[in-house]
């Protein structure tokens, strides 16, 4: 699980372009939209684009996203559960 | 990396440049070295965005078309996707110094003076806007071009066709 959660931190970093965000800044409970990582709504739809992508995951409802997107932590909980790769 | 040395040497502070494609982050670059970081900017300016270019959002279209080719890897970037129009760079150039007038973009082969000098001068002359940021701001491939000014009833130079062609030439 910590070597998911260290893996979704760097995905995040390169394919949202984060550029002044480093690894150990992001911490497991942050909320990544909203005060913490400051993600918007284009970032949610790569996230989802990035779920099916690299774990086989899609989301039938994008409102589904609001829970699962909410920290590393959550996200992390949601792809051990569901992944298919 | 030109653009990236160019945010760090003007000492821009806005992360959201990162996530922008390589039209709007020139034509953001260009207008910051125009209008100053918005903190400096007088707020509320009531200016209108006129842009133009030759190839459109092209770049970032070809990007995108890549990730959309092939059909056993589909997987369409939403990040990109939002770039494939040329006047979205006018949108970021909006955003970052709070404009809230008129903006059009428009394809032309080449720089194109005398349309921007009447388009611009209606834009004044029927109060739609008290300046006008013009310019070109082209980007394709390897190449990248950005020339940009403001227009306004006051200034220290004629706007004329003849004028912005020299100062479009000029290096």
């Amino acid at each position: 699980m910590s070597e998911l959660k260290q893996e979704l931190k760097e995905k995040i970093i390169e394919q949202l372009n984060l550029e002044d965000v480093a690894i150990e800044e992001i911490k497991d409970t942050d909320p990544l939209f909203g005060e913490g990582l400051g993600l918007d709504s284009i970032d949610a739809l790569e996230l989802i684009v990035m779920l099916d992508k690299d774990y086989g995951i899609k989301l039938a409802d994008p409102k589904q996203g609001k829970s699962i997107f909410e920290s590393i932590e959550t996200m992390a909980g949601y792809i051990k559960e569901h992944r298919s790769r | 990396m030109f653009m990236k040395s160019a945010y760090k040497h003007f000492e821009i502070d806005y992360p959201k440049f990162f996530k922008m494609d390589r039209l709007s982050k020139l034509a953001v670059l260009a207008a910051e070295v125009l209008l100053g970081h918005p903190n400096t900017s007088k707020e509320n300016r009531n200016m209108a965005v006129v842009l133009s270019n030759k190839a459109s959002s092209l770049d970032t279209d070809r990007k995108y078309q890549e990730s959309i080719s092939d059909a056993h890897n589909f997987y369409p970037s939403p990040a990109v996707f939002v770039y494939t129009l040329p006047n979205i760079c006018i949108g970021e150039i909006s955003i970052r110094h709070n404009l809230r007038s008129e903006n059009s973009f428009f394809i032309f082969d080449t720089f194109n003076p005398g349309f921007l000098k009447d388009y611009s001068e209606s834009l004044l002359h029927s109060d739609k806007a008290d300046e006008v940021l013009c310019g070109w701001v082209d980007v394709d491939e390897d190449s990248y071009e950005a020339f940009l000014y403001l227009v306004s009833s006051t200034g220290n130079h004629l706007h004329n066709e003849q004028q912005l062609t020299k100062l479009y030439r000029t290096p």
